[in-house]
């Protein structure tokens, strides 16, 4: 399959990309990782008539704590945050997302920053960095502004990023002690996207009460959901299997899937509801060893 | 456009429209036809050649992408005449049966025993997961480069 003829552009400073950003506005997307722009440009589904290449841009690749929070650079390969020392220590959310997003191949050349800005309620991230309450900083043409994951997916493939606009850092906050988390998701096959995914991150404080609670569902709606009703059930609680049972049972209600190939919107709420118990159970379990 | 590549250490050059593949450069206008194309949508692996060392699928990257960077295909694996040892396994391990999708196999299984010289069959299993056999059942092609893994070990 053959995409659509297109100019291709490669800034080589962030002012020259957002700046060329700005003028060719609507007519241009960031290539990034490419591997979902491509391919949707091979299917016509995308026929940009410019293609900005900000791959060649220097320094936005890099994971690291700094500051109170981690700090994954907008051109993060997936393959590189999967085998980061520090994610595999201390976010067990983030690694295990890594691991869950399409193949070894993509995450090769998929990055953190792509997966979000596209938008796409059926990526892994989404739900992961509502759960971790991460926020995106995004440069533009008119400077650098901070936009919580909370107000960042406005609609399908639709996020708060202005045409000019790329997505230099997301920060997760470092979590405190006694932190787990855990992403759970059903695929048909290796590379698929979600049947339906939960990712969960957990605090527990003095005798085992949840004191912060953080629940994203994947690809059960037309944005990616963060489950806030569950979340309150199981803020100032211990989470024991009631606890857990009633969390898992909001979250699928929060859930608003479409019937497809994949399964109908009962079969998927339910499975939002198991997996919703699956991922809760494991982030306690990592939490209590200390996360 | 102007894309110059190193492919297997010999440096090429080609006037490409941006919208052409890696793959289709890589077959159609330098005629390596060894890397394959299978589903053309970023499932099958088929395609796989290593991009600075890192096996990528190359249906879904443009060739003007890979300017000034390292590709080795799997043309590349042999070397003054003697196979690489994971061509030798997937052969006397019985690691294909078609054979279309060996050269991504190939591939990805050389970058990934670069990275880990010992794996298990769980890790073997899971670095291959980018890459689809309709014939073997991955049975022999995950004895296959555990026989290699063990021939590198011995210093072959």
């Amino acid at each position: 399959m053959i995409p659509g003829a297109f100019e291709y552009h490669t800034p080589s400073t962030i002012g020259e990309a957002t700046a060329l950003l700005a003028r060719l506005g609507d007519d241009a997307k960031v290539l990034s990782g490419g591997q979902s722009l491509i391919p949707m440009m091979k299917l016509r589904l995308a026929q940009p008539k410019h293609l900005v290449d900000i791959n060649g841009l220097p320094g936005l690749a890099y994971v690291r704590e700094d500051g109170g929070a981690l700090r994954i650079g907008g051109l993060t390969r997936e393959a590189d945050l999967e085998e980061s020392d520090v994610v595999q220590r201390r976010y067990p959310l983030l690694a295990d997302t890594c691991r869950a997003i399409a193949d070894p191949l993509v995450r090769n050349l998929a990055t953190v920053g792509g997966n979000l800005a596209h938008g796409d309620p059926a990526n892994d991230h989404p739900a992961t960095m509502l759960a971790l309450g991460a926020e995106v900083v995004a440069v533009g043409s008119g400077g650098e502004r901070k936009i919580p994951i909370d107000s960042f997916f406005t609609g399908p493939f639709t996020t708060a990023l202005r045409p000019d606009e790329i997505v230099v850092e997301v920060r997760v906050p470092v979590p405190k002690g006694g932190s787990g988390g855990a992403y759970v998701k059903m695929e048909r096959k290796v590379g698929d996207f979600a049947t339906a995914a939960v990712a969960v991150q957990i605090t527990l404080g003095a005798g085992g009460v949840c004191e912060r609670a953080g629940i994203g569902l994947t690809n059960v709606g037309s944005v990616p959901i963060k489950a806030t009703k569950a979340e309150a059930a199981l803020v100032g609680k211990r989470p024991d299997e009631a606890a857990i049972k009633r969390a898992a049972q909001l979250a699928a209600e929060a859930a608003e899937p479409q019937e497809d190939l994949r399964g109908s919107v009962a079969y998927k709420k339910d499975l939002v509801r198991v997996l919703t118990a699956r991922a809760l159970a494991k982030a306690i379990e990592r939490a209590q060893k200390g996360g | 456009m102007l894309v110059k590549v190193a492919i297997n250490g010999e440096k090429h050059e080609a006037d490409v429209e941006p919208r052409l593949l890696l793959v289709h450069l890589i077959r159609e206008t330098l005629r390596l036809t060894g890397t394959h194309i299978g589903c053309d949508t970023t499932h099958c692996g088929a395609c796989t050649v290593l991009l600075d060392g890192r096996p990528i699928k190359s249906c879904t990257m443009f060739a003007v992408q890979a300017h000034g960077r390292e590709i080795t295909t799997v043309e590349g694996l042999e070397q003054d005449g003697k196979l690489h040892p994971l061509q030798e396994s997937f052969m006397s391990e019985h690691g294909l049966q078609c054979g279309y999708c060996t050269p991504g196999m190939l591939m990805t299984s050389v970058a990934f025993l670069k990275k880990n010289p010992k794996p298990t069959e769980d890790e073997i299993r899971w670095a291959i997961s980018g890459n689809l056999c309709r014939c073997t059942g991955y049975v022999n092609i995950v004895k296959a480069i555990q026989h290699a893994a063990a021939t590198m070990q011995g210093g072959a």
